[in-house]
């Protein structure tokens, strides 16, 4: 089988990358071939990446509650450069505020992400999704 | 008894010519020629070893002699990657690093008009990248296919995706081919070293046949590297030294010509103060930018446009539409000298202003990015600001009345604390051309070179 390839990073001007870091270990450890941005991470440069390396699945980090503003027209930047149908995950603490899981989840799939992940999804529940979401691809 | 080298240049306008003496690592004798290569480049070779000649009285026997060339537009490539800012930036640096003329760079897929274009360019070798190993394929065998398909008849040289080298080899079955390694590995990761030893090895077995250079191959051993790369390689001498022999430490080369700014540093470029991120690329140590729109006479123009009348004007102390005249002048007659006092205060002003801004692009700048834990200060390039030797050459400087005033305009300034310049180098200048007679002598006598380099280079007074 063909290894697959997935970026990760710190979007934004957050510089939190523990959280991203155990991430990429886990996915690495998963078999998985991980191209690591880390932290202070453009969008741009997320999507300069995945063109370069052909990734199968980028994975954003926002853990400084700015995620909704930084995320913004994230699936179109990949449309734009030719990433059609990449598979886009985003996860951390997403949003400020009060808002309920329900509501921030729909916010970020309404902007293109395949999935959204809130604080404290276990590592494990991320691994199945990857593995469910790119045997389809 | 002592032993004597002949350093050649095959340049664009000269031939130019250095007689070194081995033992005292001095030079013997200097001498210029035309550069003859569009018609037979042995009538330029002889009228300057003839010139040498007569300065001499009789020549010595040579030891060695070797050369280097720019004759005949230098060595023009074009580089082709898949994103601008990763292998297409990788490729542009090995090309240039090569001691290239870059005459196109090209990024994804490429179209008809892009295909044509590269033909009218006329390259004499065409880099192909793209993809990391195990990356991106599509865009790089599309672009293979293009260029297999297409009339161009130059060397190619495959330095992308190492998972497409099968379907690369097939496209350009009919074509001269040579396939490396990729200059992107890995994401960011950087490896032009094999990509530059191909377009050298190219250069030397090929370019000079097809541009007629070899013909004056019974003057000459070995023409060893285009000169852009014989600067370098002195630059790289100079700093490191040889053998146990310390050299000067990170250093920064500049050198203004007719039509472009080359600067060259061998410093790591490493962010000087605690705590800055680096953004970007890695950085080679050993790294040559060339400013293709900053020369004193065929982009006389440019620098015009770049920086402003009202700068040119306040520099020079010359009336604005007096200024545009000589400007226009300039582009027109690329060969001429600057003889009134007009004419020097103009020609001083091109070249402080087209030094400072090649300078500017040649060094990193900082940037302060807040975050939600504060502000962080983020480097994009090298920091030279703790450089210790600062080199001017070409024949701006040389001929300047006061170099030193020159390349002080491209150090750090308080206007822009932001450009990573060097703060307070020592400056060199290169009086008689010898960067390029040190660089060829480095590939065989590595002690001569150095020598003679820290011989003439002068602190300008």
């Amino acid at each position: 089988m063909v290894q697959k390839t997935i970026v990760t990073g710190v979007i934004g001007s957050d510089t939190h990358i523990v959280g991203n870091r155990i991430i990429s270990m886990a996915l690495e450890k998963a078999g998985y071939k991980v191209v690591s941005l880390g932290a202070l991470t453009p969008a741009e440069d997320f999507v300069k990446a995945a063109i370069e390396t052909k990734a199968d699945a980028i994975l954003v980090s926002s853990l400084y509650g700015q995620g909704e503003l930084d995320c913004r027209g994230f699936r179109d930047l990949c449309t734009e450069a030719g990433l059609d149908g990449i598979l886009l995950y985003v996860g951390g603490n997403l949003v400020v505020g009060k808002r309920s899981w329900d509501e921030v989840n729909a916010i970020f799939l309404d902007m293109g992400f395949d999935r959204a992940a809130p604080p404290g999804t276990r590592l494990e529940d991320i691994l199945s999704w990857l593995e469910q979401d790119l045997g389809k691809q | 008894m002592s032993e004597f080298a002949l350093l050649i240049d095959f340049g664009s306008t000269y031939t130019k010519l250095r007689a070194i003496n081995l033992d005292e690592a001095k030079i013997l004798g200097s001498s210029q020629g035309p550069s003859t290569v569009t018609t037979d480049i042995n009538v330029g070779m002889e009228q300057a070893l003839n010139n040498l000649k007569n300065s001499l009285g009789s020549l010595p026997p040579f030891k060695y002699r070797l050369a280097s060339s720019s004759a005949a537009g230098g060595l023009k490539m074009v580089t082709i990657g898949l994103v601008k800012e990763l292998t297409v930036e990788a490729a542009k640096r090995a090309a240039l690093g090569a001691g290239a003329k870059l005459v196109g760079i090209f990024a994804n897929r490429l179209n008809s008009i892009d295909l044509k274009k590269i033909v009218d360019l006329h390259p004499d070798i065409i880099l192909l990248a793209g993809g990391t190993d195990g990356g991106d394929s599509q865009v790089v065998i599309h672009n293979a296919k293009k260029l297999g398909e297409s009339s161009l008849d130059c060397p190619f040289i495959y330095a992308g995706n190492r998972s497409a080298v099968d379907e690369i080899s097939h496209a350009f079955a009919h074509k001269n081919l040579v396939i490396t390694e990729n200059v992107m590995p890995e994401f960011n990761v950087l490896n032009i070293e094999p990509a530059r030893t191909a377009i050298r090895e190219i250069f030397i077995n090929r370019i000079i046949h097809a541009k007629g250079i070899d013909k004056a191959k019974g003057q000459f051993d070995h023409l060893l590297m285009p000169t852009p790369s014989a600067v370098m390689e002195g630059a790289r001498l100079i700093a490191d030294g040889y053998d146990n022999k310390t050299g000067l430490g990170e250093l920064l080369v500049i050198d203004p010509g007719g039509a472009t700014t080359d600067v060259h540093s061998i410093a790591t470029g490493n962010p000087s103060a605690q705590g800055v991120i680096q953004r970007g690329l890695p950085e080679t140590r050993v790294k040559r930018t060339v400013e293709g729109d900053l020369g004193m006479r065929h982009n006389a123009v440019t620098i015009l446009e770049t920086v402003g009348l009202d700068e040119l004007v306040s520099l020079s102390s010359i009336h604005g539409e007096k200024i545009r005249e000589m400007i226009a002048y300039l582009s027109n007659n690329p060969d001429s000298v600057p003889q009134s006092p007009e004419e020097i205060a103009l020609d001083n002003a091109l070249a402080s202003t087209a030094l400072k801004i090649a300078m500017k692009r040649h060094c990193g700048s900082v940037e302060v990015v807040y975050t939600a834990t504060g502000p962080v200060t983020a480097q994009d390039g090298k920091d030279l600001t703790q450089i210790k030797t600062l080199i001017g050459t070409g024949g701006v400087i040389a001929h300047s009345h006061d170099p030193i005033s020159l390349l002080k305009c491209t150090l750090s300034s308080l206007d822009e604390p932001n450009s990573l310049r060097p703060v307070s180098p020592q400056i060199l200048i290169d009086r008689d051309y010898i960067l390029f007679a040190c660089g060829l002598l480095s590939q065989v006598d590595p002690k001569a070179a150095f020598n003679l380099a820290i011989e003439h280079l002068t602190n300008g007074k």
